[in-house]
């Protein structure tokens, strides 16, 4: 390469990691922020603001989920496996919503630390299966059921 | 018909039709105007090159 | 440091030689697109089984995941062709570049209204304001004003060389979008179908989403290359190797 092509391509390299640097700090102070949802941990520990509306993220625990026979009133416990969170919804739920399953639920802390959702979002890994394959699976190994 | 049994199954998508059928018809929307995007820009191109090109034949004629 | 290119890097700068390549490799893609899109297509929709939980709306990943990958792609390769053409001063690098932004915004757009049609049923949402979607969002945006700025300029070299440093600026997005599921927490669930991980999902359900990414692959390439040989008349319609083509055909 020449001395201008050189000078050049520092130039292009310079506006590539330079951008990367700004926009790398940038999003390095802005952390929690990017996040949709805290975990049930966060939440438990105090470290989600009280006042605001929030999201909680994690999984319906096993045997939790009571449903209002007269009305669309449900309640559940959200888990990350270390720390639970009891949230009260009233509304339809996603299809995909069931027990085990990953939510996102939006809404307000309350004073008895019950998580008072308007929303409720399914979130879903990245496993795809067909259903024979899942049901086998299930047969094969009895899922443990989680206690609150 | 492969997975399904019969083909108005196959346009019930398990009654999810309207989803996959909706992003495949904009998907193909959008390839097809790819493809038409190339014919129309090549037909203008060469439609200005011939005008220009006979100008300056004519330019030269005379 | 001395690099030295080999001489199909320095080949690549003649507009005729180009052309004239492109020429001879587009109908190969072409043909390949076509087959490998219409197997994909039917495989997928037909043939796949369902999945256990979403049923038969998860088939909207035959569309889905290809365009999203592609759309990062095209990307990167607008990158490295800016960066070619700042550097060596190469028009043709420029004019690929110029070519596949238009692609790359379709793929964009595909992977949104695809991934929102997806996420009615599957989440219960349109759209959410995760890491994920956000940084797809900005990826259009960022397409969007590459292609503005090549057209702002009446100096055609002006025009490159602004819109090849806001490629080089917007990179940075690419793997924002790509660790974005990684870093933070999302609605958006990580890649089911990656170049180092076994994929999540059995071969009878990869194997036709394999086909459409190179089925999206090939189609990229042979409109990448119409538009570039038109793009390379345009800028070149002086030039004697043009008058030549033009005088020839009817």
């Amino acid at each position: 390469m020449t001395p201008k092509r050189k000078q050049r391509m520092t130039i292009a390299l310079l506006i590539v990691f330079g951008t990367a640097l700004i926009v790398g700090l940038v999003m390095y102070a802005l952390k929690q922020n990017i996040n949709l949802f805290y975990s049930t941990t966060q939440i438990v520990k105090g470290e989600a603001p009280k006042d605001a509306r929030i999201r909680v993220g994690g999984m319906v625990l096993k045997g939790s989920l009571q449903r209002d026979p007269n009305s669309l009133h449900v309640s559940f416990l959200v888990t990350d496996t270390a720390e639970n969170v009891k949230v009260e919804y009233t509304g339809i739920l996603p299809d995909l919503f069931r027990e085990g399953q990953g939510i996102i639920a939006q809404g307000k802390l309350d004073t008895q630390g019950v998580f008072q959702a308007d929303e409720v979002l399914a979130k879903h890994d990245e496993n795809y299966m067909p259903p024979e394959i899942a049901e086998s699976m299930k047969n094969a190994k009895p899922t443990t059921e989680a206690k609150p | 018909m492969g997975y399904f049994a019969n083909f108005s199954d196959f346009i019930n998508m398990g009654g999810h039709a309207l989803y996959v059928w909706l992003s495949y018809g904009i998907t193909l929307v959008i390839f097809g105007y790819n493809l038409l995007a190339i014919w129309l820009k090549k037909r203008a191109f060469f439609t200005f090159a011939k005008r220009q090109l006979k100008r300056e034949q004519r330019n030269y004629d005379a | 440091m001395n690099i030295k290119m080999p001489k199909w890097f320095y080949q690549l700068a003649s507009p005729k030689w180009s052309y004239d390549i492109m020429g001879m490799l587009m109908p190969w893609f072409g043909l390949a697109a076509l087959l490998l899109l219409v197997t994909g297509i039917v495989w997928g929709l037909m043939f796949a089984p369902p999945d256990y939980q979403q049923g038969n709306s998860y088939r909207i990943i035959y569309i889905h995941v290809p365009s999203a990958i592609l759309a990062q792609s095209c990307f990167m390769l607008m990158a490295v062709a800016g960066i070619i053409g700042m550097v060596w001063k190469m028009k043709v690098a420029h004019i690929v570049a110029k070519s596949a932004a238009p692609i790359g915004a379709s793929m964009t757009i595909i992977a949104l209204s695809t991934g929102a049609i997806w996420g009615k049923p599957t989440w219960g949402a349109w759209w959410v304001w995760d890491a994920r979607l956000t940084s797809m969002l900005i990826l259009l945006f960022l397409y969007l004003g590459i292609i503005a700025l090549y057209s702002a300029f009446s100096n055609k070299a002006s025009g490159d060389q602004a819109a090849s440093i806001l490629t080089l600026v917007g990179v940075v997005n690419i793997p924002i979008i790509k660790y974005s599921v990684e870093w933070w927490n999302t609605l958006h669930q990580p890649a089911s179908f990656t170049l180092t991980k076994k994929p999540a999902m059995p071969p009878e359900m990869w194997v036709p989403l394999l086909i459409m990414v190179l089925g999206y692959y090939c189609f990229f390439a042979y409109v990448l290359m119409a538009r570039t040989r038109i793009e390379l008349l345009e800028r070149e319609h002086k030039s004697g190797w043009v008058t030549a083509l033009l005088t020839d055909t009817p």
